[in-house]
């Protein structure tokens, strides 16, 4: 156990692709935590699509120790949080594990949105924040410029802003020292009842869930009977380390001290991130004050391509959500695609993530539907009803009103996409709130329907002001608008998968806009396939894929036999890849494609 | 019945020459540009493989013979003599034989066509491919238009039966184009066309050149389309209806080697990279042999066989290949024949649907595609075809 004064608990603050891993690898790997034959880039990154997208979705905690310029070893815990705006609520809980962040800038772009929804997550949190300005090597790199950009939009001090950079090692030693001198240490009672915090938790395959815990108050060791305030549950101590980033035993955990345990305990469910952990029989009198659970704003239906895969696609999802209590699940029985389940999640990138699990890890073929938000339907009644999916859309006499969630998106942009970047935000039906400039920077503040931005706005973002905008958004609460369903009908047929809810005024462009898209992703048939997009009973919009005109092989003589036909038992095995609704075959990434706008 | 299936169809013989003076940026077909040739040592392996095969499936009645490549009209007649005596000793033929070469129409090849007809071919299949030298530069022919027209003059005077094939859908080639060039080519009394629509393989000069999106020009979906209606039009007028996809006759000029494959019957293989179907008691195999000439040349020689596979083929295979190649045909399939081979009929709601939307006909046990379904022939097959 080491004593207080020789702790610093951190987190590391940046927008994504300014170094925030990079960074920690040079950390552990200067303090010899990590043997130079084990290196591997972004080490905390366990997930192959972390790796592969270079983002970090659960967060992770390092424990390194270092020997500073004062003679004295101190244990530094870094606990790596994920940046992408979708875990943002994971964020703001990991920074109460903490006392200070490194805020990471890259010299040469500076602050971005998600930047700034970080640091004040972590200045909410009372850290003390050591700025870092990265990638100085690079010559494009600006310091003074972004330091002062950093006190006109953050607010804090950036004279003497750690400058380095993690790519080549410069520096780092210099933020090693920071650390110590500059953050503080934590604060606790080695002798009070155990107190310490449920920072996160994870399924691990071989030894059960894992707790990461940050302890406040008293002792806690291997073979302890603890209790979980919030939850209740009591467990003993099987094991009790510290990562390194590999699990190390370790005896006891004291006051500031960050480690990990496990207990028997089956399953993620059973433990919420922010509880109290504390000793069964000696309990500790108050309990720290908890976390709402996160709640998921986006949902869609995930369906198996081949219905036979359902139980298959069943036991994958309760695998996944075992692991993960931010992401929930019902069946749903859709005419279309037969049985599926109705998922929420917190973002559009978490959606992805467990789509992309599901299928890589499960080897599931998956027909993802249009992503809807919860719109809220006040009935006629008096009655409240959460509408999750547009199919279950009520009949209209029955609903007074509808209203839906909006968002404050904070977008950082060079001026010259300004004018872009306004017109797309006006064309998702937003109001903007607020105009500011930071140097050549603009700093836009809108309030837009979730259900805008849910679907394609980043990536249209990123395409408009090619790839030089960055944004962020928090949820502001529900709003009434004129919205309704709209239903598409392929060869005259509703697919419900396809039902969207749109903006009255918006309903004809997006579905000219689905059906033009269709009529792309549907490929041609035998037969003519018209396809509509109909509000009720009235067709707003119609597109007609016209029949197959040529498909015939020229030559095919003895020699060909063989090779022709295993192409068409091929091409014919290829079109279980898509659903069948009636006589129209639907490829199943045309759910989600129809929707993209290319506006 | 199934173990004598073949016989619906007829048995012909497949001789592939392998070689070209120069490889066409289109085609896939298994043709090597070689420096010089030994034509003795091609002949005691072309001799051999007969005689092996007859061991095999001895005293049939032969139907057809047709050397295709490559480029058979490179072939000395003497080779050719040799190959066709050796034919006529190993099975009975048919007092029909029908003997088909392929040509190109270049002078040097016409010069050997007196020959060809002398050693017993009787019906020339000519390589034009267009009708106007643009575009045969284009696709990499080695004779002018009016060096092909002299040449079919002379083939002319040597052969009874003479077809040519023409390739469409060219690149910058319009409907209005492709019209009067068929109109041409038919006023050449010929009575026997095949026309086939420009394919980009994979793997040819061609192929690379799509892919790299150098291959600008190429007509798209509906365009094609026109010209392959167009095609059916005018042919159709002219006496010429078409009994196969790609090819055009007057009745009773029919290819009948190809309508052997078309049939589903039996055909023996000979030569690099020639397939065939057997059936050897009561099994229908398909076999093949490797693509290089050296290769095979030197596994005849070594070890008295040029085959390199030989599949066993499942009845419901077999149902399938019938299916693929017979829908081919203006005559289509014979249902209780599909049936005997697959052990069930066709899907009969696919067809019903297949029926409704004008692709197939159904005549007693015949079920043919019709002009709209052979269009788009390889979307009825892939319905047709068991999961």
């Amino acid at each position: 156990m080491t004593d207080l004064a020789h702790i610093r608990n951190f987190s590391i603050v940046a927008h994504i692709d300014h170094g925030k891993s990079t960074l920690a690898d040079r950390l552990i790997q200067l303090t010899g935590t990590v043997a130079e034959r084990d290196m591997k880039e972004q080490l905390l990154d366990a997930m192959d699509i972390e790796r592969e997208r270079g983002i970090t979705i659960k967060a992770n905690t390092v424990r390194i120790e270092y020997p500073a310029k004062d003679g004295e070893t101190y244990v530094l815990n870094l606990i790596d949080t994920p940046g992408h705006v979708d875990f943002a609520y994971e964020v703001s809980r990991s920074m109460q594990a903490v006392e200070g962040s490194l805020l990471v800038v890259d010299a040469t772009q500076g602050v971005e949105a998600q930047t700034l929804a970080n640091v004040y997550a972590a200045i909410d949190a009372d850290h003390e924040i050591v700025p870092v300005l990265n990638k100085i090597d690079l010559p494009a790199a600006d310091c003074e410029r972004v330091a002062e950009q950093i006190e006109d939009v953050i607010g804090i001090d950036a004279s003497d802003a750690v400058r380095i950079s993690a790519k080549t090692g410069l520096g780092i030693p210099d933020v090693l020292e920071a650390i110590v001198q500059r953050l503080p240490a934590p604060k606790g009672q080695r002798d009070a009842p155990l107190k310490a915090m449920l920072v996160d938790s994870y399924y691990d395959s071989y030894l059960g869930v894992v707790v990461i815990i940050r302890v406040i108050d008293g002792v806690i060791k291997k073979g302890d009977r603890i209790k979980m305030m919030k939850t209740g549950g009591a467990y003993p101590v099987d094991r009790l380390g510290v990562f390194r980033p590999q699990m190390e035993d370790i005896k006891e955990l004291g006051p500031g001290e960050i480690g990990f345990l496990t207990a028997s305990i089956k399953q993620v469910r059973d433990t919420r991130v922010g509880d109290t952990i504390t000793h069964e029989k000696k309990p500790c009198a108050q309990a720290l004050p908890g976390f709402k659970p996160a709640q998921p704003v986006v949902f869609c239906g995930l369906f198996p391509v081949d219905s036979a895969e359902f139980e298959d696609l069943r036991d994958s999802i309760e695998k996944l959500a075992l692991n993960d209590a931010s992401f929930s699940y019902e069946m749903e029985t859709s005419a279309a695609l037969g049985f599926g389940f109705r998922c929420g999640f917190l973002g559009l990138l978490h959606l992805e993530v467990i789509r992309d699990r599901i299928e890589r890890e499960y080897d599931i073929d998956l027909i993802t539907t249009a992503p809807s938000v919860i719109y809220q339907l006040h009935m006629r009644d008096g009655t409240v009803r959460e509408l999750h999916n547009p199919a279950d859309m009520p009949d209209l006499t029955h609903v007074d009103h509808i209203e839906e969630p909006r968002i404050k998106a904070t977008i950082l942009v060079p001026d010259e996409y300004l004018g872009d970047v306004l017109k797309l935000c006006q064309d998702r039906r937003g109001i903007q709130m607020d105009l500011t400039y930071a140097g050549s920077r603009a700093m836009v503040v809108y309030d837009l329907p979730l259900n805008e931005v849910v679907f394609d706005f980043y990536d249209r973002l990123k395409s408009v002001t090619k790839g030089y905008a960055s944004f962020d958004y928090q949820m502001i609460g529900y709003r009434q608008d004129t919205l309704v369903k709209m239903q598409i009908l392929v060869n005259d047929e509703p697919v419900d998968a396809l039902s969207v809810m749109v903006h009255r005024d918006r309903a004809e462009q997006r579905g000219r806009a689905m059906c033009e898209k269709l009529k792309e992703l549907i490929p041609r048939h035998m037969f003519k396939i018209p396809i509509q997009a109909a509000i009720g009973g009235r067709v707003v919009a119609r597109e007609t894929i016209s029949a197959m005109r040529k498909d015939v092989t020229a030559k095919c003589y003895g020699g060909d036999v063989t090779r022709k036909k295993k192409l068409l038992e091929k091409q014919k095995a290829g079109k279980k890849k898509m659903r069948q609704f009636g006589k129209v075959e639907i490829p199943q990434q045309a759910f989600i494609n129809a929707l993209k706008m290319d506006d | 019945m199934n173990a004598e299936d073949w016989r619906d169809g007829g048995f012909g013989l497949y001789i592939h020459w392998p070689f070209c003076q120069a490889k066409c940026p289109y085609c896939d077909f298994n043709s090597h540009v070689a420096a010089s040739i030994d034509q003795e040592r091609w002949k005691r392996a072309y001799l051999s493989e007969i005689r092996r095969i007859g061991a095999e499936v001895p005293g049939r009645v032969l139907n057809t013979v047709f050397f295709g490549g490559g480029t058979p009209s490179l072939m000395d007649p003497d080779l050719v003599a040799a190959i066709l005596d050796e034919i006529r000793a190993t099975w009975p033929c048919a007092n029909d034989l029908e003997v088909t070469l392929e040509a190109n129409p270049t002078s040097v090849e016409a010069g050997r066509f007196r020959g060809y007809a002398q050693a017993g071919v009787n019906r020339l299949s000519m390589g034009i491919q267009a009708l106007n030298d643009d575009d045969l530069r284009k696709l990499g022919r080695l004779h002018s238009l009016e060096e092909a027209r002299q040449a079919f003059d002379i083939a002319r005077e040597h052969f009874d039966r003479i077809s040519f094939d023409l390739i469409y859908a060219r690149q910058d080639q319009t409907p209005a184009q492709w019209r009067a060039e068929l109109r041409e080519a038919l006023s050449m009394a010929v009575d026997h066309l095949s026309l086939y629509q420009l394919t980009i393989e994979q793997g040819t000069a061609f192929g690379d050149r799509y892919a790299r999106g150098k291959l600008a020009g190429l007509p798209d979906e509906d365009n094609a389309g026109d010209m392959y209606f167009i095609t059916q039009e005018i042919c159709e007028a002219a006496g010429l209806p078409a009994y196969e996809v790609s090819n055009h006759a007057r009745s009773g000029a029919e290819s009948r080697h190809n309508l052997i494959y078309w049939r589903y019957g039996d055909y023996a293989g000979i030569g690099p990279g020639a397939h065939g179907r057997l059936t050897i008691g009561g099994q229908r195999y398909a076999t093949d042999t490797g693509l290089s000439p050296a290769g095979w040349l030197q596994q005849v020689e070594r070890t008295g066989t040029g085959e390199a596979t030989r599949t066993a083929l499942r009845l419901t295979d077999q149902a399938g290949e019938y299916l693929m190649m017979g829908l081919r045909l203006a005559g289509g399939i014979d249902l209780p024949r599909y049936e005997r081979l697959a052990g069930s009929p066709l899907p009969s709601n696919t067809l019903e649907d297949l029926q409704e939307m004008g692709m197939v006909q159904r005549e007693g046990p015949v079920l043919r595609a019709t002009k709209d379904g052979r269009a788009v022939l390889n979307a009825v097959i892939r319905a047709l075809l068991p999961e």
